[in-house]
């Protein structure tokens, strides 16, 4: 295996082929208004088990909220949120807790806890929600930090850290308990070109090594599309596009030609 | 026209209660998560030391001073009555049953209060606490309990630190430098403190440190807007509490008196 720290040739996560049975997420007819606004409109959504989904859009399209939806952070206004079959909203706030040992997720600025160090920051899960003894623990990061290319950073504070070193600790965190489902929010966002392929480079790696089902949230557009199995378009709220990478990429709706093009004319226009 | 008033007046109302119910939920559940096992006790050890030894510099300052411009107000005022031997009595019933409690609580508000709200605050907006809640572990257990605990055992041993201080600086001023007899200050403060002026100090104590602890988490817990959010947070933890903790003084006094 690569270094996941440096680029690497183009990584494949194979073809998108059929999910296996059921979605392991469904949302069916969600909608939220914040403050006054409708954030989310009749959203109507299948996330695939084992497959990357990516969730593209313009900034305020919703995509953040989409995303707190699916781990039960926020609840909806109307509709259902299921995970295998199981309403999330149904779920009490300690089942909520224990619902929530599923799925590890990767927060846009990488939400570490200042306090503690990166062997710590990744530790934490573990010390908080496993019985393992110190040596468990020691070994677990240890494994987790080679895989996201840390190793001897173990010492460092994030304010030490540099963007791609944030998000790579981050998704060791979100890792770590071995979770089904990781969430993925903006991983990419604000790093330059080499250390954005190095975190896609390793995102593909760690899907090939745990095939966990991934819902990511990105902008890199063209490139998700050699990424993912699965590509949803929102706007506005809603779901206006949705499936595979090349239906999406030859969708003849304009917004996603716009998107998928990053042409200024089009429907949006922003000047 | 009226339409539009009423729908204005009615929002307002059903906003006031839905805050009013969250803080009743936050307060509720902080409690229900300090009292109920398992307990943090390391990181109750470490609040304890932020909220408590870290505060004991600017208690004993503010203590000794407050006692030595009682007792020389004190000293002037009864010597006008010939009662000057009184000074004493004066100086620890004002300490113990309202300056004490007040003035504890007050400080542990601008020191320790408003930090309480800025950092979990800047948790809020970095979200780390929606990262806790990913990983399935409560917030209010793992942050808002440890301090609420925290809180109420320093917050009165403080209280009683600032009394003995503020008696010493009031010993200081009325003894050392207007040459009171020393028998006589500490002989009529013996007599005249009671119990139940302790006591009485000691449950205003704990509600202020509840007050404090409860709004200023809660400020934190709930910020939003970025960095302005925490500082306009911060601000309105600090001045909020204040206030509860001076109207509270009044009811408490009226229904301990």
């Amino acid at each position: 295996m690569s270094d996941p720290g440096i680029p690497c040739e183009p990584c494949s996560v194979g073809p998108p082929g059929d999910p296996e049975g059921e979605p392991i997420l469904r949302l069916e007819g969600v909608e939220t208004v914040l403050e006054g606004k409708k954030v989310l409109d009749h959203i109507d959504l299948d996330v695939p088990r084992n497959r990357i989904t990516a969730i593209i859009g313009l900034s305020g399209a919703g995509k953040s909220v989409l995303l707190r939806h699916m781990i039960g952070l926020m609840k909806p206004d109307r509709g259902r949120v299921l995970l295998d079959g199981a309403d999330l909203m149904k779920y009490s706030r300690k089942e909520l807790f224990e619902v929530r040992k599923r799925f590890g997720m990767l927060f846009q600025s990488g939400a570490l806890f200042d306090s503690l160090d990166v062997f710590e920051n990744v530790a934490f899960p573990l010390r908080e929600k496993t019985n393992l003894d110190e040596t468990g623990i020691r070994e677990r990061v240890r494994v987790i930090l080679r895989k996201v290319g840390l190793e001897g950073s173990e010492e460092k504070f994030p304010d030490e850290l540099s963007g791609g070193m944030v998000r790579r600790v981050a998704l060791a965190r979100a890792m770590v308990m071995d979770p089904e489902i990781i969430l993925l929010d903006e991983p990419t966002t604000g790093l330059d070109p080499i250390i954005r392929n190095s975190i896609l480079n390793l995102i593909c790696r760690t899907y090939q090594d745990h095939k966990f089902t991934m819902v990511m949230i990105s902008h890199d557009i063209p490139d998700i599309f050699h990424w993912c199995h699965h590509v949803v378009v929102v706007h506005g709220g809603k779901v206006i596009e949705a499936g595979s990478p090349e239906a999406v990429r030859n969708s003849t709706n304009p917004f996603v030609r716009q998107l998928v093009e990053g042409d200024i004319h089009g429907p949006v226009q922003l000047m | 026209m009226l339409f539009r008033v009423a729908e204005w007046l009615g929002g307002k109302a059903l906003g006031a209660t839905r805050r009013l119910g969250r803080t009743g939920v936050f307060l509720s559940s902080a409690v229900r998560n300090a009292v109920v096992p398992p307990y943090r006790g390391r990181e109750i050890v470490k609040q304890i030391h932020f909220i408590g030894v870290k505060s004991l510099f600017v208690i004993v300052l503010t203590a000794a001073f407050t006692g030595m411009v009682l007792s020389l107000q004190g000293y002037y005022t009864l010597r006008k009555f010939g009662s000057e031997g009184l000074l004493g009595a004066v100086v620890a019933l004002s300490l113990i049953r309202e300056l004490g409690p007040v003035l504890t609580a007050l400080m542990v508000t601008g020191r320790a209060g408003s930090a309480l709200t800025a950092e979990i605050g800047i948790m809020r907006i970095g979200e780390q606490i929606d990262s806790l809640e990913t990983m399935g572990i409560d917030p209010v257990r793992f942050l808002v309990a440890p301090r609420f605990v925290a809180a109420l055992v320093s917050v009165p041993l403080l209280t009683a630190i600032f009394d003995v201080v503020g008696i010493y600086g009031g010993y200081l001023v009325g003894v050392k430098l207007l040459g009171l007899d020393p028998g006589q200050y500490f002989g009529h403060m013996r007599s005249s403190v009671e119990l139940v002026d302790v006591i009485n100090g000691v449950w205003k104590s704990i509600a202020f440190s509840l007050l404090i602890v409860w709004v200023c988490t809660f400020k934190g817990f709930f910020t939003e807007r970025g960095a302005e959010g925490v500082s306009r947070a911060t601000t309105s933890a600090v001045v909020i509490s204040s206030v509860l903790v001076l109207v509270g003084d009044y009811v408490l006094t009226s229904v301990l008196l």
